[in-house]
């Protein structure tokens, strides 16, 4: 199969090594990953703020890139909520709909379209560390992802998955809420992470990208012993 | 136009424009609430032991008695535990003939009463319309439980109810009311679950907040 | 930035770093979640009844006009008193006006959530009617001069000990601080309320039109007095609050209490068709419904979240908000707190002034998740949000416009994107210069948190380099 890889602006600059372990992970299992030119942004912080005509510029760009994709895969339930779930809602009543529609059934976050697309939950990765998930809220509730990811942690050598009772709970990001509401953004998570600390956990996993960066920022300023590390890092490793 | 007029020709205009449906078109049949709703198990014995659990899961007392004879003799203990002093009912026969054998000075709603008295007795005796298995309820109206305060004003209120008036669920303790009174409603109609309670202060439950402090449901068994 | 945007924006700050408050409400709430889950499992199939609890709800607000008919037509026919109240103004009036008619000095109120919309206390108390609070928490909140905190436990963020100072304060009475004992207290304070007051108010959560009758969920009691001992009695409400059938109530009432409180069912549910009736004991001579809009019928206008409407204020959707457990209730500055309230404020009080607080998420949608009826409440507050960008809704955010622009043209342009790529790396460094100062354009972020680093090789650098 031809995979297009949606790779976001954040990822891009910010976790190069989630991309890469995505490719790394697509091409061991015989598939060819294609990258096109020119989508970065899905569009999200506009319309999230409300600009939807802003919005759809992003969108639009990104519809006439993946337009011809065989199947559309994004490292992060959030631009992939935004894409499959936000997509059609956003060009309603536009002539873009239908193909606003079709790149929604064909795309998919990560995890899930390893688990439920391809069938694969063993990669023959091994990690030997404790770790707690959190569930992106956009991968729990948007796209219904509970169970994916801990389905391929499961198969994780040497990997300990400990629950943190604060799992469903929102990190705190929230894309512009962080910074426009820092203090609030900020508490929320300080709730996340002194749940994900309880659990003892050397690492906490997600599969978005956007919720580790909020985490492993206050853990750092805080200097709390906790690392951070992306779903698809971790299935990269052997 | 009257402000009557004017809401409702508001609502008629906001309503020309169409939602969408999400969630299926239509009421629901009582058959589908019955489909989620908690079960209550087949039998009566299966529903009278439901009842007595959520009953006293709710701290209140349940207690079968064999015949009237029986009944008579646990309201004397429950007189005599508690040193009622003060009792309250009304006109409905078992009710107002088991409180007058208890001796005591004795209020009875329908003939009229007075407030301040009222709030006085140590007990309110009442009969009612049904006991409901499914969440261990009283369901009581001002008709069948002497009005609207008497199950509600005095510290200890008793219901003494009889085991044909049982019934499984929430649904069919409704559809009861609706027969038993078609169009003609007592003017109020309640469902008591258990004695009165609050949470307010820290979310621990305090029982007689402002209501009965106990609650207790003596069933005739025939 | 609007008043009450201001007013947020200081007390969502305060409160976000206030540990204690964080761990009373954390504490609460956990306790909640535990109970809730408990009694959901109870059901045969929750998620079914909440696509029920969702259709009924739909099925009675889009077809408001016939149910509300129905229901006054049979709650008359028992010789109750309608009353319409366009507006909060009116619907004080009309209550004013039964007062004066009945010559009324004490008033005993049950918990209702629609008269603080209406401010209905303080107006009474200035008018200089003796008001007293029935409900323990509404009672303390009363003493306080607090606004309740929360839709269901208005005091909920209270120790047992500010509440026994509370009432040592307020009432010069002394008790221990057991919640048994302060419970006792208030309770032998209230009755001397009841049985003095002239006028009893009370709330409602469902109206119901096929019996005509006015249904009302409570824990205490306190409604149940409220609508037995005082001569004249008068409930107000919402006309969105129908519900179609009396059967109805067998899935709303359960529904209700597991997502209130976590209980099986609320102590009573009473339902209220009129005044007494010939041959009964005893109960008011006169019953009174005031029917409310209050900007309902906009909210109703509105086709997109029309479906707010059937909130039946059971709190859930504040109780998981993780935002409503860091600010808690005050910090709003609105009767309605929480994620409905942020939903539906912009609409009752104007999107201007309050398009705040559906900015104040992350849009984690934990309150579309739990709410009973199904409503989709973070859909709503980015609707709101995109409502309040668009032309006619004033200013339309320029800069913030243009800036959205400009990233979506550089991000989606493949030259653009990778000298973006080296420039953010060289801003990085520059903001080295002026870390954590008040030039600082990162400032927000990285007073509490670290910014990630731009990475030494970009992912789209490292897949050039691999193609070469
Ligand atoms: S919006 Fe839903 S969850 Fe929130 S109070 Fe209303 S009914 Fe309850």
């Amino acid at each position: 199969m031809i995979i297009t890889l949606f790779i976001p602006c954040f990822v891009d600059l910010m976790h190069p090594q989630v991309g890469i372990s995505m490719v790394r992970i697509f091409e061991k299992l015989g598939h060819k990953i294609v990258v096109p030119e020119g989508a970065a942004c899905c569009g999200q912080p506009a319309f999230n703020s409300g600009y939807w005509n802003e919005a759809r510029t992003s969108a639009a760009k990104v519809l006439a890139q993946l337009q011809d994709a065989e199947a559309v895969v994004i490292p992060s339930g959030s631009c992939g909520a935004m894409v499959k779930n936000f997509y059609p809602e956003l060009f309603a009543n536009t002539p873009q709909v239908e193909a606003a529609r079709k790149l929604a059934a064909k795309t998919h976050e990560f995890s899930s379209f390893l688990v439920n697309q391809l069938g694969v939950t063993d990669l023959g990765a091994k990690f030997p560390h404790r770790v707690t998930f959190h569930d992106g809220c956009h991968g729990l509730r948007e796209l219904n992802n509970k169970r994916p990811p801990r389905q391929l942690l499961a198969m994780v050598r040497g990997l300990e998955l400990v629950e943190m009772g604060a799992a469903e709970t929102c990190c705190g990001f929230g894309g512009t809420f962080s910074t426009k509401f820092p203090e609030i953004s900020t508490a929320m998570s300080e709730v996340k992470c002194a749940s994900a600390l309880e659990t003892k956990a050397e690492y906490v996993v997600s599969c978005d990208s956007s919720c580790l960066m909020q985490i492993k920022g206050l853990v750092n300023k805080q200097q709390k012993p906790l690392k951070t590390i992306h779903l698809a890092e971790i299935l990269a490793q052997s | 136009m009257s402000e009557r007029d004017n809401i409702f020709a508001r609502i008629k205009e906001a309503l020309m424009l169409k939602a969408h449906a999400s969630h299926g078109h239509g009421l629901p049949l009582v058959e589908e609430h019955r489909r989620v709703m908690p079960p209550v198990g087949v039998t009566i014995e299966e529903q009278l032991t439901l009842f007595a659990n959520n009953a006293s899961e709710l701290k209140a007392t349940f207690k079968f008695v064999k015949d009237v004879a029986e009944l008579a003799a646990e309201l004397k203990v429950l007189s005599a535990a508690e040193q009622w002093q003060r009792a309250a009912t009304h006109t409905g026969s078992l009710a107002h003939s088991q409180t007058m054998a208890l001796g005591l000075a004795t209020i009875v709603t329908n003939y009229g009463y007075d407030k301040d008295e009222l709030e006085l007795c140590d007990v309110g005796i009442t009969e009612c319309d049904a006991l409901i298995a499914q969440t261990g309820t009283v369901l009581v109206t001002s008709h069948s439980a002497g009005g609207r305060a008497l199950s509600c004003l005095p510290s200890h209120h008793v219901v003494i109810a009889h085991r044909s008036q049982l019934v499984a669920d929430l649904p069919e303790a409704m559809s009861l009311v609706k027969q038993r009174y078609s169009g003609n409603y007592p003017s109020m109609i309640s469902f008591i679950t258990g004695p009165s309670r609050t949470g307010d202060i820290e979310r621990i439950i305090v029982l007689g907040a402002h209501g009965p402090k106990r609650l207790t449901i003596l069933c005739l068994q025939n | 930035m609007s008043a009450p945007a201001t007013h947020f924006k200081e007390a969502s700050r305060r409160m976000a770093a206030d540990l204690r408050h964080r761990r009373i409400i954390q504490t609460a709430m956990v306790k909640y979640e535990t109970v809730r889950d408990q009694r959901k499992l109870w059901f045969q199939d929750w998620q079914g009844a909440r696509n029920l609890a969702a259709r009924t709800k739909f099925e009675a607000v889009n077809h408001l006009d016939q149910y509300l008919e129905q229901f006054v037509r049979l709650i008359e026919s028992r010789g109750t008193k309608v009353h319409w109240a366009g507006n909060a103004e009116q619907g004080r009036e009309i209550i004013f006006n039964i007062l004066r008619a009945k010559n009324a000095k004490v008033v005993i109120k049950s918990k209702s959530m629609t008269s603080e919309e209406i401010h209905l206390n303080d107006a009474m108390v200035a008018a200089g009617y003796e008001v007293a609070e029935s409900d323990l928490g509404e009672f303390i909140m009363q003493l306080r001069g607090e606004e309740p905190y929360h839709l269901v436990a208005p005091s909920m963020h209270l120790t047992r000990g500010e509440i026994q100072d509370t009432f040592a304060q307020k009432l010069n009475e002394t008790t221990t601080d057991s919640p048994e004992d302060l419970t006792m207290l208030a309770r032998r304070v209230m009755r001397r309320k009841y049985l003095q007051a002239d006028v009893g108010i009370t709330g409602a959560n469902f109206a119901i039109a096929e019996t005509g009758m006015i249904s009302i969920t409570e824990n205490e009691g306190n409604a149940r007095l409220t609508s037995a001992l005082p001569k004249t009695m008068v409930t107000l409400v919402g006309i969105e609050k129908v519900l179609p059938r009396y059967e109805d109530l067998a899935l709303f009432l359960p529904m209700l209490a597991v997502m209130g409180t976590g209980q099986a069912l609320t102590c009573y549910n009473t339902q209220y068709g009129g005044p007494r009736q010939p041959g009964e004991a005893d109960g008011p001579e006169e019953y009174h419904v005031v029917l409310l809009d209050n900007q309902r019928t906009l909210l109703l206008a509105d086709a997109e979240q029309r479906d707010t409407l059937g909130c039946i204020r059971c709190g859930a959707c504040l109780n998981v908000c993780p935002v409503f457990r860091n600010v808690g209730g005050h910090s709003y500055g609105t009767v309605y707190a929480g994620p409905i309230g942020s939903v539906i404020t912009p609409h009752l009080r104007g999107l201007k002034q309050w398009k705040h607080l559906s900015d104040a998420s992350s849009l984690c949608g934990a309150c579309t998740e739990t709410c009973p009826v199904k409503i989709d409440l973070h859909h709503h507050l980015l609707q709101n949000r995109r409502n309040a960008s668009a032309p006619t809704a004033g200013k339309p955010g320029f800069f913030q416009k243009l800036a959205f622009k400009l990233f979506a043209v550089v991000a989606n342009h493949a030259a653009l994107w990778s000298l973006t790529t080296k420039l953010s790396r060289l801003g990085m460094k520059l903001r080295g210069l002026v870390n954590g100062s008040f030039f600082d354009p990162t400032r927000a972020w990285t007073k509490t948190r670290e910014l990630p680093p731009i990475a030494k090789q970009s992912f789209r650098e490292w897949l050039k380099e691999r193609e070469l």
